[in-house]
């Protein structure tokens, strides 16, 4: 079990800069999860942790101890590959234990070990077969079994869960928090699937560009996004935005409609503002009332638990998600209202929140 | 199955068997030329199996020639060729498949540029480089020559062997608590060794003989059995999925 500090972390890929000035502490115990779209640099920073690629420029520690230069070997730490990595040619027995060989570790000693990681993650009947003769879902627990034998100081994952199937991905989600509130190992986890990132942890790190976005707890990501990028990523359906310029101590969208400036907040006349609404924070009315649009319904989305209605509205496609069935019909007008409180307001030139 | 769907079928053995005989026909030949007397190879005209077959030409190809001796130093230099080239080229690819490294552009371009000598011009040099050394006319010469030969092609082909096998496998050994090398020796290793010394080891079972027909062929059909035995134990090695389940696939 251990701490990991991130201190001013530069990576350059020759000439191309992949990850520019990231700070980061990791607490012990703490399940963080690093999230954003393919290319924002969090696999690499994952695999600095780890060691498979060089530091440009900072330093990495665990637990108070430099690591830049120490080997992957000597870093005490395991890691899950989003392709399993399991070695082909070994059992499943012998992939489980081959880093306690590695280390020597007495016979006895490594049979228990292996033991109690398959009867964790209900390995206990595969342990003889190879690699090739497993399912998808399989394979992933063997590549968590081999990681969670060794205790090792943190365990980093590697997108997972990105090669199983939509119902196996929901199971081993579950798992694999269950296994974290179990064993209550550092964690740092990579993912591009923002409900991975959601429900799995304790805090979240929201990455764009090879910049560090926004830290925080999952819901604070979602009720404060800091900036357009994460409150666009974090949320399904994602968040409407809506183009419009403080005039006159309201804010005048794109097609001329006007929108409430939220309470205590101060906007410069002319300022150019997006506005954030989550779908499903919009509110359909019954009857039209002062401060309420009126839109025609263009599509209808059914999810089945809720519906997506999708209309034209303040110059954008807004999308609409409730829990009401049969309440939006394509073609026919709708009455809609925005709680102000729920509104989210960026500055359009630096994307960062107002208020 | 439908009628059409067996016509197909079977129109389909019928031209791979074709294939099949048109392919090991030479073979055929060879054995045949092999059992005939004589006597009769050039009597008889072209014939399918000559009217009376004999092994005469064998037991004098084992017996009176220098082929046993010819047949061992063969295995002893292509036994060792195949150690030492798997070895020193399993090395060179992997480095070329896994490092980037300053020259590794021009290291390319020269193992490349080995491979455009043809042999006849290089006997000349490589005489007169091994004589001083004592080394001319012994199977030690003949072993470095041959290494030295192969190498570079074994070379490209362990590299794309290795381009092939997914690099996460020895960045988890790594992570096992592994070396790079252990890596390499208990994970990687294993994988491509199998398959590869068919070709590094087959490029070395060339051998000439200037006997008389029959027992050219005589000696020509026991020199492929090495070959064709090595090829029978390494066959199921050179069909892919030596690396199934490794990952996602």
């Amino acid at each position: 079990m251990a701490s990991i500090t991130i201190e001013a972390i530069t990576k350059t890929f020759g000439a191309v800069p992949v990850l520019h000035d990231i700070d980061l502490s990791i607490g012990d115990g703490e399940f963080v999860v690093l999230v954003g779209p393919s290319g924002c640099g969090k696999s690499t920073l994952l695999r600095m942790i780890a060691g498979l690629e060089d530091i440009t420029a900072g330093e990495i520690r665990i637990d108070d101890r430099r690591i830049n230069e120490v080997a992957p070997k000597d870093r005490d730490i395991a890691m899950v590959f989003q392709s399993y990595a399991l070695y082909p040619h070994m059992t499943v027995a012998d992939n489980m234990s081959y880093s306690l060989k590695l280390r020597k570790t007495a016979r006895e000693k490594i049979a228990e070990a292996v033991g109690a990681a398959a009867g964790k993650l209900g390995l206990d009947p595969l342990l003889q077969r190879r690699p090739k003769a497993l399912s998808g879902g399989q394979r992933q627990r063997v590549a968590m079994g081999r990681a969670i034998v060794r205790h090792p100081k943190a365990f980093l994952f590697d997108e997972p869960l990105s090669n199983l199937d939509a119902r196996l991905r929901e199971q081993m989600r579950a798992e694999i928090k269950r296994l974290h509130k179990s064993i209550g190992a550092t964690s740092v986890y990579v993912t591009h699937d923002q409900i991975e990132a959601m429900t799995l942890a304790d805090r979240i790190v929201a990455m764009h560009g090879g910049i560090i976005q926004q830290v925080g707890n999952p819901l604070d990501l979602y009720d404060r996004p800091a900036n357009l990028f994460v409150a666009g990523f974090i949320g399904s359906p994602a968040m409407n935005f809506v183009e419009g310029h403080c005039r006159a101590g309201v804010i005048e969208t794109t097609d001329g409609s006007k929108v409430a400036i939220p309470d205590g907040i101060q906007l410069a006349e002319g300022q150019a503002i997006t506005i954030g609404v989550r779908p499903e924070h919009v509110r359909i009315v019954a009857t039209p009332e002062i401060g309420t649009y009126t839109a025609r319904v263009d599509l209808v989305e059914p999810t089945g638990f809720g519906t997506i209605v999708h209309v034209h509205l303040l110059g954008q496609d807004l999308k609409i998600y409730t829990l009401e069935r049969g309440i939006a019909v394509v073609g026919q007008p709708m009455h809609i209202a925005l709680d102000s409180a729920r509104l989210h307001l960026f500055d359009r030139e630096t994307t960062n929140r107002i208020g | 199955m439908t009628r059409k769907r067996l016509i197909l079928t079977v129109l389909h053995r019928l031209a791979v068997l074709a294939y099949v005989a048109f392919a090991l026909f030479p073979l055929f030949w060879l054995l045949k030329v092999s059992v005939t007397p004589t006597s009769l190879l050039y009597t008889e005209g072209v014939r399918l199996w000559p009217s009376q077959a004999s092994l005469e030409h064998y037991k004098f190809v084992l017996t009176h020639s220098s082929f046993p001796t010819f047949f061992l130093n063969s295995t002893i230099v292509s036994a060792s060729t195949a150690v030492i080239v798997t070895i020193v080229s399993s090395l060179a690819g992997y480095a070329m498949s896994r490092f980037v490294f300053r020259g590794k552009y021009w290291i390319v371009g020269l193992l490349l540029l080995t491979q455009m000598f043809p042999l006849v011009m290089l006997i000349a040099p490589m005489f007169k480089m091994l004589s001083p050394l004592g080394l001319t006319n012994s199977l030690t010469g003949l072993v470095i020559v041959y290494v030295a030969f192969n190498v570079p092609f074994a070379t490209f082909l362990m590299q794309s062997f290795f381009d092939g096998i997914p690099k996460d496998l020895e960045d988890a050994a790594m992570i096992d608590g592994a070396t790079r090398f252990t890596a390499f020796r208990q994970i990687i290793l294993p994988l491509t060794l199998k398959a590869t010394t068919f070709p590094v080891g087959l490029l070395s079972f060339v051998s000439k003989f200037s006997v008389d027909f029959g027992q050219m062929m005589a000696a020509g059909v026991l020199a492929l059995i090495p070959a064709c035995l090595f090829f029978l134990l390494i066959q199921r090695y050179l069909v892919q999925g030596l690396t199934a389940g490794a990952v996602k696939g």
